[in-house]
């Protein structure tokens, strides 16, 4: 089986949010990368396929070279090869669209993606690549069973779960669940050493037009400070909460 | 040229998020000065919709469509949008609308914007203001394609009422077949869903254990509320993982959040941050989640959360 498993390079969860020239773009000042968390439940779950089942492991980001100490942490994790689109990443059409040419061109069998990155939140990749590669499609997906060619998945639906039955070609929108956060692995320095030597193919972006563009950000506007009652005068509360907020 | 709407449906019956969607379609429709229609899959009365703004119901009758699937959903939506012309499509966020959003941006040739929060502020260019990273900041996106999907975060718009008498039309698209076959479904049918809830009691590791959570359901009993927990929480296997809001978990966007014993994580506001009226009960006057809440008691859950449970039963005794 061959595996794809997309990453993306995002701003680490505790990355303090900050815009620079006219709110127009982001401020990767002081910045610490990581894999995208959603992608990184799918690398752990493509690892579990690798070592259990007999299956090659490929990563892949659309992005520009900034983003290559990320796929080398996918490679330390234990990814065979990396793959990096040379392009700015702009909208999700054109991320699916670079990573549609990936999928067709290697004759990947599986791809797993994070449901949404937890930087621009659009959740629209994983979806957008399976119908360009006419690939089967299960997101948010929380486990995954594979059997020759037939899938099993759970899918996290609105206040429960959906099991699918399903087969390859597939893409797998992940988060956690896929595997446990105790399930993650922090690479060794083995697995450092060894990514070093491993392949990382930089692939020529084929530059499809995107179909949005970013404007501008805006930041929430500062809150008030906050109303503190005290513990022994909860009909204050409930008072506020009915009177002045109007939520019970 | 109307503006369509997916209207969502549940046991034959709109979802609320569906009306959402309805009324936030009416505002997009006036806009751009055109009708609003709606498609709905597999409804038993779909007059409702009028209350909402809505001219037009194409109503599916189809047990191919008894169980949800994305390709299939995506393909009778994309048929209704190419039947009216319609240049702008309005989704929700629920897991299933934006589960086939992506599909059905790709059949239309559309550019798609998840997680919007507001009317368009120009409608050309159709400029769009969305939540990204994860709450803390907006985007302002512009749709540049001919055709636009416009998914609209849950209680983001609220519910406007509009009446309009709404005509319904049957219709009846082909439904291509599908890789994705569901084999069971399981959800807690007496349990309110973190997605739908207008009301979340969550709880943080001041809660001590897994033994403690009594009141905690109890409360959100009283609130007719969903429950929640913290990451570590749903780490330390108290709670299941379901529960888990934040950054990586749930994103919860309700009117009331109430947080007990949780200290407010970057991560864990990130996610709650779309919630309206945001309530704190914690000992540690400190806690970063101070900052970011409405109201505050700063004291210990053991003793605060029993006293809250009955002087709402009292109040709720008192309003009903």
């Amino acid at each position: 089986m061959k595996i794809l498993v997309c990453i993306s390079h995002v701003p680490d969860t505790t990355s303090k949010i900050n815009f620079t020239e006219n709110d127009t773009k982001f401020d990767t000042n002081g910045v610490q990368y990581v894999i995208n968390p959603n992608d990184e439940f799918g690398l752990t779950r493509a690892m579990w396929f690798k070592e259990k089942q007999g299956a090659s492991v490929d990563v892949v980001n659309v992005g520009g070279a900034e983003t290559e100490p990320t796929l080398r942490k996918a490679l330390a994790i234990g990814a065979d090869n990396a793959i990096r689109v040379n392009t700015e990443a702009k909208d999700g059409f054109q991320v699916a669209k670079e990573l549609s040419k990936v999928v067709k061109d290697g004759g990947y069998d599986l791809v797993i993606a994070g449901r949404e990155s937890i930087d621009y939140n659009g959740g629209m990749v994983p979806g957008m690549l399976a119908e360009m590669t006419d690939a089967n499609f299960v997101t948010n997906c929380i486990s995954l069973e594979i059997d020759g060619t037939n899938a099993k998945a759970v899918r996290e639906i609105d206040g429960g779960k959906e099991t699918v039955s399903t087969s390859l070609p597939l893409v797998i929108g992940g988060q956690k669940g896929l595997v446990e956060e105790s399930d993650l692995r922090i690479p060794n320095m083995r697995g450092i050493m060894m990514a070093r030597k491993k392949p990382l193919t930089v692939l020529e972006a084929s530059n499809p037009e995107t179909e949005t563009t970013s404007v501008s950000f805006e930041k929430p506007a500062p809150k008030g400070s906050v109303k503190l009652v005290d513990a022994d005068n909860i009909d204050e509360l409930i008072n506020l909460l009915h009177n002045e907020a109007k939520v019970i | 040229m109307s503006v369509l709407v997916y209207t969502e449906s549940e046991n034959g019956k709109f979802k609320k998020t569906a009306f959402e969607a309805a009324s936030y379609a009416k505002a997009v429709a006036d806009q751009l000065g055109t009708s609003v229609t709606a498609i709905a899959i597999n409804n038993s009365n779909t007059s409702d919709l009028g209350n909402y703004g809505v001219d037009k119901v194409l109503n599916v009758s189809n047990s191919e469509l008894d169980k949800f699937n994305a390709k299939s959903y995506a393909s009778a939506i994309k048929q209704a949008a190419e039947k009216e012309g319609s240049k702008v499509v309005i989704l929700s966020q629920t897991a299933d609308s934006k589960y086939l959003a992506p599909i059905l941006a790709v059949n239309l040739d559309a550019g798609y914007a998840s997680n919007v929060v507001e009317t368009p502020s120009n409608t050309a260019p159709f400029t769009v203001k969305r939540t990204a990273f994860t709450n803390k900041a907006f985007n302002n996106t512009e749709i540049k394609t001919d055709v636009k999907i416009v998914g609209l975060s849950n209680n983001s718009f609220g519910l406007k009422e509009n009446s309009a008498s709404a005509t319904t039309e049957d219709f009846s698209p082909s439904i291509p077949s599908s890789g994705v076959n569901v084999e069971s479904v399981d959800k807690a049918s007496d349990k309110v869903s973190i997605a739908d809830a207008e009301v979340v009691v969550s709880a943080g590791r001041g809660l001590k254990g897994p033994e403690n959570w009594g009141m905690i359901e109890e409360l959100a009993d009283v609130l007719g509320a969903a429950t929640a927990c913290s990451k570590p929480v749903s780490d330390l296997g108290w709670r299941p993982h379901d529960e888990h809001v934040g950054q990586t978990g749930k994103p919860v966007a309700s009117n009331l959040y109430i947080a007990i014993g949780i200290s407010g994580a970057i991560q864990h506001l990130a996610g709650i941050n779309a919630s309206k009226v945001k309530v704190v009960v914690n000992t540690d006057p400190e806690a970063p989640f101070f900052k970011a809440a409405d109201y505050g008691i700063v004291g210990d859950a053991f003793e605060v959360v029993p006293q809250l449970i009955e002087k709402l039963k009292a109040f709720k005794a008192a309003n009903a």
